[in-house]
């Protein structure tokens, strides 16, 4: 087996392939996506998906090729005494110059919208992150957050409603967190000491996962939470529940030492 | 070849030969033994390094149940079982181990010190005092982080990028504990070790070359090394001086990198007035031209390995040159592509994002010119060969996969999840590591004196290839399901749950690249003693270090290196043979561009 190095390197571009072919027939892909710029993230991901996959392929094919018309047991041929070529050097500089700077500039638009252009609309919650767990914090009636008919809920259960803009106020109280919506691909550092917005759709009712995606200590796997999207009416329902909740509770306030 | 001797060379041989065992091969200033020293201390925390990578599999395939054989190990206390403060800890001392300890020592340490003055026709460093601490300086360092391990609450455990609030705040982690401030000082001494390497290196390679060794003559590994010296010269200050900020910060009250009213254990802290952000700013304006530390040489050696077994020249000599020295360039301005989604101001990260996107042209523009150098040649499939042959075809996987995290909005999904694992494993393990030991493999000839065993090389060569890919490659899908990194048990999420029987199989991947490594050990230890003999120039190469003999003895060359020509001039028709060394002198009458000059 003369070739049997070529036919080795081949095998990275087939199973290369293969592994992102078969993939989503084991279930295995992007998470089901729900939310509106997720489909703009999800676009943008798949075009560079099949742009450096052609890319992957011809390069891989390339190597194989000369691997295996190269191979010095089969090659008669003199070797060519080439120090390089410059038209070659630029044709390879000119075009993956400008394929970078077209993917540069082309996201631009969905980062602006992602993370600059925030909505002009009110708190929907605050969301603070510590260790281990996600707190939650609704305005209330008065659609106004640090007063005295705020919700808090620390259970790690965040409540939204479907089809509406969501604006997030997002911070840590202790050390680094990050607040990851894989369905809604949104993911936020929370620093101690900021507060930062985070804004989104959310298009389909259901719960679906937060995840802690910064390491925030040794109980950074079960910082899990749970996001639900309910319709408007019943949505209102649970917040006015959690009111009703609040009200009848009672808080033990530890004196003073 | 010259007849000139110079008389230093053979007074520094009388004195090698009376000197005493500990001055010859512990406290030696000859800067082949410092660079095999660098060699087997690297080569032994590698294994290290890969143990814990195996914990840290066996967690993600087997999540709390007793790990066997190792698990005494790693976590005794609790028979085997591998506690979530245990995991965070063993990722955090696997990156640190592999990247501090490995990978930038086993580059510039043992390749840059055996090689440097070996290719460019040296007879030592230039200062050999220094270079003997700058190894010395590491031993500090291998006894912090390693009896970082056994002190209370473990070593450290914040992750390698050591972020505070969790790494300052004692109370945060357990091992935010003694464990952290062991953490800082071993950096802090790595990043003193390297430092004097990298003032060595730049002296060396401008003061020290032999005649007609003009820059554009020396070989790409020289270049890879000078311009990593570079690198290092001018970020290390910034990791020194951030690493004192957090030790000041953790023993002295300062208040860095906390912010107002930071939190520990549900009392407010006394310091503040800081910002955790600065520590990753200052972190990353290391620690991203440090990404370039870990590749560069090792790029430079492929290089000159494929081009030695192409038997034709390097395709693209000077464009090779001018993409390392832009990576170089706008490696110390894209650190913020690792803090998209940290809090940083977004505008910032549009910036970030545009010169990201330019660092990977360089890179293609050297694939580019590898597969040019295999165009036309007469290609020999030698163990290191394969291994360069690897490094290309992995590095390709690398570079266009960290397209899809220079895209901002893209980043926003994939950062910190398995992506970015399989990302940088594809350039760190399948890129330099395969370039290390392709390395390994060409240049033992002239470190030991002795030919390592090509059969079983192959052997090594093939389950490492193809078992690596089996761990590495399906990171990528891991990735895109949003899998995160550091999470000691991701199953009960409900997005994660599917992904169980895919890390088991990269788990036991794994376990077998582990277990195949050992046909490495055996073939580069017996190979010392029963290798064939190996004469000056095994290969056939054209470098400068193939006219010393194997192993060069103290001074390195018994004639004076006179160079003529670049390192890469095989297949020349102004010569019968394929190869033409550096130092032959050119023909009569052949007019080249022969004439030395210093």
């Amino acid at each position: 087996m003369k070739h049997f190095w070529s036919f080795l390197f081949f095998l990275v571009p087939l199973f290369g392939v293969a592994t992102f072919v078969f993939a989503p027939h084991f279930n295995i892909w992007l998470p089901r996506d729900i939310s509106e710029q997720g489909r703009v993230i999800d676009g943008l991901f798949m075009f560079i998906l099949y742009l450096t996959g052609a890319v992957f392929i011809v390069t891989e094919s390339v190597l194989f090729y000369y691997l295996w018309k190269y191979n010095g047991k089969s090659n008669d041929q003199p070797v060519k005494f080439s120090h390089g070529s410059h038209a070659l050097e630029l044709v390879w500089t000119i075009i993956p110059a400008v394929t970078l700077l077209f993917i540069a500039i082309y996201q631009m638009q969905a980062w602006a919208a992602d993370k600059l252009d925030a909505p002009a609309i009110d708190y929907t919650c605050e969301v603070t992150g510590r260790q281990f767990n996600w707190d939650f914090r609704y305005p209330g009636p008065d659609n106004e957050l640090y007063t005295q008919d705020d919700i808090v809920r620390t259970d790690g259960k965040l409540y939204l409603p479907v089809n509406e803009e969501i604006l997030l106020k997002i911070t840590s109280a202790d050390v680094l967190h990050s607040f990851f919506l894989p369905n809604l691909r949104v993911k936020q550092d929370v620093v101690p000491g900021m507060a930062q917005k985070m804004w989104f759709k959310g298009k389909k009712t259901g719960g679906y996962d937060i995840v802690c995606a910064e390491l925030c200590g040794w109980g950074h796997y079960k910082m899990k939470g749970r996001v639900f999207f309910l319709p408007r009416d019943e949505y209102d329902a649970k917040l006015a529940e959690f009111t009703a909740e609040q009200e009848t509770m009672t808080v033990e306030v530890p004196e003073e030492e | 070849m010259s007849t000139v001797t110079v008389d230093t060379h053979a007074a520094h041989g009388e004195h090698a030969h009376t000197s005493s065992f500990l001055k010859t091969y512990v406290f030696s200033l000859d800067h082949k033994i410092i660079g095999l020293q660098f060699l087997f201390s690297t080569l032994i925390w590698f294994s290290v390094g890969g143990l814990l990578a195996m914990g840290i599999r066996w967690q993600l395939a087997y999540p709390w149940r007793p790990m066997p054989l190792l698990g005494n190990l790693l976590a005794a206390s609790e028979g085997g079982q591998i506690a979530p403060e245990n995991y965070t800890m063993l990722v955090t001392m696997h990156a640190t181990v592999m990247i501090f300890f490995v990978i930038i020592p086993i580059l510039a340490g043992a390749f840059g010190n055996f090689l440097i003055p070996l290719m460019i026709g040296a007879d030592d460093m230039a200062v050999p005092v220094l270079n003997m601490l700058s190894y010395w300086f590491m031993w500090p360092a291998f006894f912090f982080i390693g009896g970082s391990f056994f002190v209370e609450g473990g070593a450290a455990q914040g992750g390698w990028t050591s972020y505070p609030p969790l790494s300052v705040i004692q109370q945060a982690a357990p091992g935010s504990l003694e464990g952290q401030t062991l953490w800082l000082l071993g950096v802090t001494f790595v990043g003193i070790a390297s430092m004097m390497g990298s003032i060595n290196y730049m002296t060396t390679i401008i003061q020290m070359r032999a005649p007609g060794m003009t820059m554009f003559r020396l070989p790409m590994t020289i270049w890879g090394m000078f311009i990593t010296a570079i690198l290092q010269a001018f970020a290390l200050p910034v990791l020194t001086a951030a690493g004192f900020m957090q030790l000041g910060d953790r023993m002295l009250g300062t208040g860095f990198f906390l912010p107002e009213g930071a939190m520990a254990n549900n009392s407010p802290m006394e310091t503040g007035g800081g910002q955790p952000l600065l520590w990753q700013h200052l972190f990353w304006f290391y620690s991203h031209p440090a990404v370039y530390i870990m590749i560069l040489p090792a790029m430079g050696m492929v290089s000159d390995i494929l081009s030695t077994f192409a038997r034709k020249p390097l395709f693209g000599y000077k464009p090779m040159v001018y993409s390392i020295s832009g990576i170089a360039g706008l490696g110390f301005i894209v650190w913020g592509h690792h803090m998209f989604v940290s809090g940083m101001n977004p505008m910032l990260g549009m910036t970030f994002m545009v010169s990201t996107m330019m660092i990977a042209l360089p890179s293609a523009i050297k694939t580019f010119n590898w597969l040019g150098t295999l165009w036309g040649g007469k290609i020999q499939f030698t163990t290191p060969m394969l291994f360069a042959i690897a490094f290309v075809s992995m590095f390709i996987i690398g570079g266009l996969s960290g397209i899809f995290m220079a895209a901002t909005p893209v980043d926003i999904f994939i950062h910190d999840t398995y992506y970015i694992v399989a990302h940088f494993h594809y350039v760190l393990f399948c890129g330099t590591a395969m370039a290390v030991f392709g390395g390994i493999y060409y240049w033992y000839p002239k470190m030991f004196g002795r030919m390592m065993n090509d059969s079983w090389g192959k052997v090594h060569f093939t389950l490492t290839f193809v078992l690596m890919n089996c761990v590495f490659y399906p990171m990528h899908i891991l990735g895109m399901q949003g899998f995160p990194r550091r999470l000691a048990d991701p199953y009960h999420y409900e997005t994660f749950k599917n992904l169980l029987p895919l890390n088991q199989f990269i788990s036991w991947c794994a376990f077998m690249l582990m277990a195949s490594q050992i046909i490495f050990v055996i073939n580069f230890f017996g190979s010392m003693f029963f290798g064939p003999r190996a004469g000056r120039n095994p290969w056939k190469a054209n470098g400068l270090e193939w006219q010393a003999p194997s192993p060069p003895g103290h001074g390195n060359f018994d004639f004076q290196p006179i160079i003529y020509r670049g390192p890469y001039e095989y297949g020349s028709p102004e010569t019968e043979e394929d190869y033409y060394p550096q130092t032959q002198p050119p023909k009569e009458g052949i007019q080249s561009a022969a004439t030395p000059a210093h």
